[in-house]
């Protein structure tokens, strides 16, 4: 039923509806609102889940990982901070192969501190073996929240549903919440595999010390397994459009005109604005990244190498360098005559405008700058 | 007629500026309109300026960026339009400003339509505190005709408890039918 709801509060409700066994977290801004909802629905007997409160975001995840050892759905969110304190514990739950899902309402990272949106946060844990999805409205949000516990217990890899802190958490929209029913059609009951979990009657060892001997083919195998979950994430993105009758049946999204002479390229909500422009814009088109990682270099070649010029924006920057997924599809498109540039905006909740975005469509025409911040 | 609406709301923290912008989107939503509602958090403290934002559209609403050309703004304190530079900013093409108030003239603000409604007094006398911002949405329907009472209504019913919600529809009503006439 259609709703005009905070996305927040959207986001608990569907946690809810994925019939999660054990829900720990820490508040933090501009995460906050969500576990306050899902506690909320807990002490007002509406959840069946364990709710248990962390006396820090280290410990919530440590909670959520040993619950999901114990073979139970886990779930936990956080922002900025937050994930810094976790990032051990991100870390070692995609090692472990733990189904765990995580809302981050990105946020700036200190110093100076700042509680806006950006995009620094996720990147920090980049690297860690996660499923990082990026989510531009908050339809999106939920049904990427809905998609994430599927994907997660089919490929053991944790996923992480990224949605712009303050942009998204704190808006008000209309969205489509599912049913119970609808939920339960698509989203099985978790059942863990056997050997994947601590059980008493078929005992394991998870997370074990692994030498020189073994380390790096355990890394591989997790790494060959991040590649090929890509076929998974793609078809649950397509056997959810079967089902609901909306969202990507890709893992990036092409919008505007056909073989644009430029594109935009970014993550999460600044899209929606980025297609204001583009329909303003004859030429222009923009590409929405779903998920960063794993990355979907293929389709990133097919949508982008036929473009005279990209531009990415980042929401977020790798010091010393230049925009995080600037560096990305440079690497990408190495072979094609594109001319790929980096605009990093936003950072620190700095409003991101049409005016901006359409002083970024000439200058990565005429300016031949590595990098550019957008104020 | 113009396809999005958009709307400004200035008030101080406490005075419920957050929450009047999603009430509005609420029941723009109720009368089958698209809608977004969103916050600019400053820091969070009782009586900072605070902004919110909401947006009404007969399409889907894409558009993240916050409004610097309101079609309506709504001032809850009217001593943030001599303080805060914000409050007139992007005035020129604005359809209307509504200012809670008691003074009628407002010479240095340039507006085709500039309505005041005495939202705290009317606050005081239906509701016994001073919580505005549902007499404040009352009256930005009664000035701009984008918002049904039934919706607005349906939209406070949701949020407030019930003793609660009908004093406040009470101050809404009243406000209505002040800037409506």
């Amino acid at each position: 039923m259609k709703q005009c709801i905070e996305g927040s509060h959207a986001v608990a409700r569907i946690v809810n509806l994925c019939r999660p066994g054990v829900i720990s977290a820490y508040p933090i801004t501009p995460q906050t609102h969500i576990v306050e909802d899902l506690s909320k629905l807990k002490a007002d007997g509406e959840g069946d889940f364990e709710y248990v409160r962390a006396d820090s975001e280290f410990a919530a995840a440590s909670i959520v990982l040993g619950a999901s050892a114990a073979g139970v759905r886990t779930y936990t969110a956080t922002s900025s901070q937050g994930l810094m304190l976790m990032a051990e514990v991100v870390f070692t739950i995609s090692g472990m192969r733990l189904p765990v899902v995580m809302t981050c309402a990105n946020r700036a990272i200190s110093a100076p501190i700042n509680i806006w949106n950006d995009q620094q946060d996720v990147m920090t844990v980049r690297d860690s073996g996660w499923i990082l999805l990026f989510a531009e409205d908050n339809q999106d949000v939920i049904d990427m929240h809905i998609m994430a516990f599927k994907i997660a217990e089919q490929t053991k890899i944790p996923v992480m549903v990224n949605m712009d802190g303050f942009v998204l958490t704190h808006t008000f929209e209309p969205i489509d919440l599912p049913t119970q029913e609808q939920v339960d059609n698509y989203l099985p009951k978790y059942v863990p595999e056997p050997g994947q979990y601590l059980d008493t009657e078929n005992p394991v060892s998870l997370g074990c010390f692994a030498t020189p001997a073994d380390y790096i083919n355990i890394r591989q195998d997790l790494q060959n397994d991040l590649i090929n979950s890509k076929k998974v994430i793609k078809k649950e993105f397509v056997n959810f459009k079967k089902a609901f009758s909306r969202g990507s049946s890709d893992l990036t999204e092409y919008y505007g005109a056909k073989n644009a002479k430029v594109v935009f390229v970014a993550l999460g909500s600044v899209v929606g604005t980025i297609k204001e422009v583009v329909d303003e814009i004859p030429d222009s088109a923009v590409l929405s990244v779903k998920c960063l990682r794993p990355f979907p270099a293929e389709e990133i070649i097919k949508k982008l190498a036929k473009a005279k010029y990209v531009a990415v924006i980042d929401k977020s920057i790798s010091l010393g360098n230049e925009g995080v997924l600037a560096t990305e599809i440079k690497a990408t498109l190495r072979n094609s005559k594109t001319k790929v540039q980096s605009f990093v905006a936003g950072l620190g909740g700095r409003d991101i405008t049409r005016k901006m975005v359409g002083n970024i469509y000439k200058q990565v025409q005429k300016s031949s700058s590595k990098l550019t911040f957008i104020k | 007629m113009i396809s999005m609406i958009q709307v400004r709301l200035h008030g101080r923290g406490g005075q419920g500026t957050v929450t009047a912008a999603e009430l509005i989107a609420v029941a723009a939503f109720y009368d089958g309109k698209y809608s977004q509602a969103f916050p600019n958090f400053g820091v969070e403290r009782r009586g900072a300026p605070v902004m919110a934002f909401a947006r009404i559209s007969d399409h889907t609403i894409r558009l993240r960026e916050q409004i610097y050309e309101p079609d309506y703004i709504i001032v809850q304190d009217p001593s943030l339009v001599k303080v805060e530079p914000t409050v007139l900013a992007g005035i020129n093409n604005s359809l209307g400003i509504l200012i809670n108030t008691e003074i009628k003239e407002w010479p240095q603000i340039k507006c085709k339509k500039i309505v005041t409604v005495p939202a705290t007094k009317i606050a005081m006398e239906k509701i016994g505190k001073p919580f505005i911002n549902t007499a404040v949405i009352g009256a930005f329907a009664g000035m701009s005709g984008l918002l049904s009472i039934d919706s607005i209504k349906r939209a406070i019913t949701e949020r407030f408890p019930e003793k609660v919600a009908v004093a406040n529809i009470a101050a809404m009503e009243e406000a209505f039918n002040f800037t409506k006439k």
